[in-house]
């Protein structure tokens, strides 16, 4: 199984996230910034079925120079190389975009199964799995909450994870995955692990050696504009109170004042 | 009068409140079109809905493809829409399923795609709230046809009855399109309670609970005041409720008239996913807990005590 698996550097969850007030970007310089929490989990299935079938599991990323960790992360839980695509034509590329650049990448990585997560915490769009599949023209098994690969029926079946259960979906390979957290218990990298990633290949890319034009991606070219941003006004705070054995009397007489029942 | 696009979101069928929402949300932009796609014989329970609404039109398409296969047939159906109608722009709800949708059709008609939309302009400017609620952004899409999910519970549904007049459309999906079969469905939990995303009131458990049968105390408040029930990445960490309905960061953002937090900290992870909640009430014993930093009313008490007084109190108020 030739195994690709995309992640994302993003400011870290419990950072103040922040636009860049300039252009209107993610302010990416002020942050602690770390691999998206939910590609651990993409990168983790990626590996389980590289153990469990053989091949070789691909870390793409997009990014700036500093992503460069989150690449490092994903080859010290275990991947054996990477590609990353950074320029700076690259900068505030939306999602459509950045799907046509990934694409772009890793259709020359001829992969069998191109595994995503779900969404990234900076952007939250959950559409990179669906946008993947309809640029690399594959299956579309996003929301995945489990995978089971057979390489030698040459198909793969997920559970698509629905509000009230579960779809359960088939296709042939090769295919693109979306995974959901709790699909499994990503790994901590090794010391071993730590120090094997250094020496593991990794192919940076710009705009033009993979193939793309500048002029479709970035900010100039996105295909929306922020034209405004404030901060959320601060709620206006409110009534605490300490039981005295009637706490629940009294949020039922809250809530009835404030006509909620 | 321009023509708006919106994709009608039901369930086999039975229309979410939110296709109410995403007419009334349209009405403001031009004239709603609904989009009507589902597996064959479906579009008889939306029908007499869309009308209630205000659908100017409804393009009905139904077909085995849009039933059986993931997302790919409909972005293709929607997309073929998108360029022959030309409407100002497309409406969708940011649900899963239809933010998927939107988004490929968006990438079929080269068009700008925006996400979480919470209000609209007639100037089709989108307002959002990012980084989980924290900044608020105006912005408005520069290429194409503008492609917008909208998050629901974000705009009040009002009702405006009319005759729409009916498109068949021919379904005609690509062999591409048709590659992730769907070859079941299979309903887990089937709690009679309103959908997450969609309800009016939602109450949400956490680490406080201590125990995954102690989740009981927080259905019972849920069945008395109507609502949906959600829980912390603690409690789904734990194994005590289903992923599915984590709220916060990784999971789902909910925005309704009341949040209920029970036993819940109130972790960034966890705001992101409900300060934009119109009213938060919070039940936890640790008055330091950074939840009562957003409550509307906050009790420092054991929720095993409070809770039930609660649920009682509802109950009797009926």
């Amino acid at each position: 199984m030739n195994i690709v698996v995309t992640v994302k550097q993003v400011p870290d969850t419990w950072a103040e996230k922040k636009l860049d007030a300039s252009d209107r970007t993610t302010d990416r310089k002020s942050v602690d910034n770390v691999m998206n929490e939910m590609d651990e989990y993409g990168v983790e299935e990626a590996l389980r079925i590289k153990e469990a079938h053989g091949g070789e599991v691909t870390v793409v990323t997009m990014g700036p120079q500093k992503a460069v960790e989150t690449i490092r992360k994903a080859l010290s839980m275990g991947a054996d190389k990477a590609v990353h695509l950074t320029d700076d034509a690259l900068h505030g590329s939306d999602a459509l975009q950045t799907s046509k650049a990934l694409a772009k990448v890793i259709a020359t990585l001829s992969p069998d199964l191109v595994i995503t997560a779900t969404e990234a915490s900076d952007a939250r769009g959950g559409v990179m799995g669906a946008l993947l599949a309809e640029r690399l023209g594959l299956p579309q098994l996003t929301l995945a909450r489990k995978v089971t690969v057979d390489p030698a029926a040459g198909t793969v079946q997920i559970e698509r994870q629905a509000d009230n259960g579960y779809a359960l979906v088939e296709a042939s390979l090769p295919a693109v995955v979306g995974v959901v957290e709790k699909i499994n218990e990503p790994r901590y990298p090794s010391f071993k692990g730590i120090m094997a990633a250094k020496k593991k290949p990794l192919t940076t890319l710009g705009v033009g050696e993979a193939g793309l034009d500048a002029s479709e991606v970035g900010l100039a070219s996105a295909g929306s504009k922020v034209d405004d941003a404030e901060p959320r006004p601060p709620r206006q705070s409110g009534t605490i109170v300490k039981d005295e054995g009637d706490g629940g009397a009294k949020i039922a007489e809250f809530l009835a004042t404030q006509k909620l029942i | 009068m321009a023509e708006v696009l919106v994709l009608v979101e039901h369930a086999d069928g039975e229309p979410k409140k939110v296709t109410a929402e995403l007419l009334t949300l349209a009405r403001t932009l031009g004239e709603p079109s609904a989009v009507f796609l589902g597996g064959p014989g479906t579009y008889a329970k939306a029908k007499e809905y869309l009308a209630q609404y205000g659908a100017a039109k409804v393009y009905v398409g139904e077909s085995d493809d849009l039933a059986d296969y993931v997302v790919a047939p409909a972005a293709e159906v929607l997309a073929k829409l998108i360029a022959s109608a030309s409407p100002v722009a497309v409406l969708t709800a940011a649900t899963p399923d239809a933010r998927e949708t939107a988004a490929r059709a968006a990438a079929k008609s080269d068009s700008g795609f925006l996400w979480d939309a919470v209000g609209l302009t007639p100037e089709l400017v989108a307002t959002q709230g990012i980084f989980g609620g924290s900044t608020i952004v105006q912005s408005h899409v520069t290429k194409g046809i503008p492609v917008i999910a909208v998050r629901p519970n974000s705009t009040a549904a009002e009702a405006a009855p009319g005759t729409p007049t009916e498109e068949q459309l021919t379904i005609e999906v690509s062999d591409v399109a048709k590659t992730a079969k769907i070859v079941d469905r299979v309903v887990e939990a089937k709690s009679g309670r309103p959908d997450l995303t969609e309800a009016q009131i939602v109450v949400s458990g956490g680490r406080g609970l201590g125990a995954g049968e102690n989740f009981a105390l927080v259905e019972k408040l849920a069945d008395s005041l109507g609502a949906a029930v959600g829980a912390s990445r603690a409690a789904t960490d734990a194994g005590w409720y289903p992923h599915q309905n984590q709220v916060g960061q990784t999971g789902k953002t909910v925005s309704p008239q009341l949040y209920v937090a029970v036993g819940i900290s109130g972790a960034i992870q966890h705001r992101a996913g409900m300060q934009t909640s119109k009213t938060i009430v919070a039940i936890n014993k640790d008055p330091e807990a950074p939840i009562f930093e957003l409550a509307d009313f906050g009790l420092v008490g054991d929720l095993f005590q409070v809770v039930p007084q609660l649920t009682d109190e509802v109950e009797k108020r009926k």
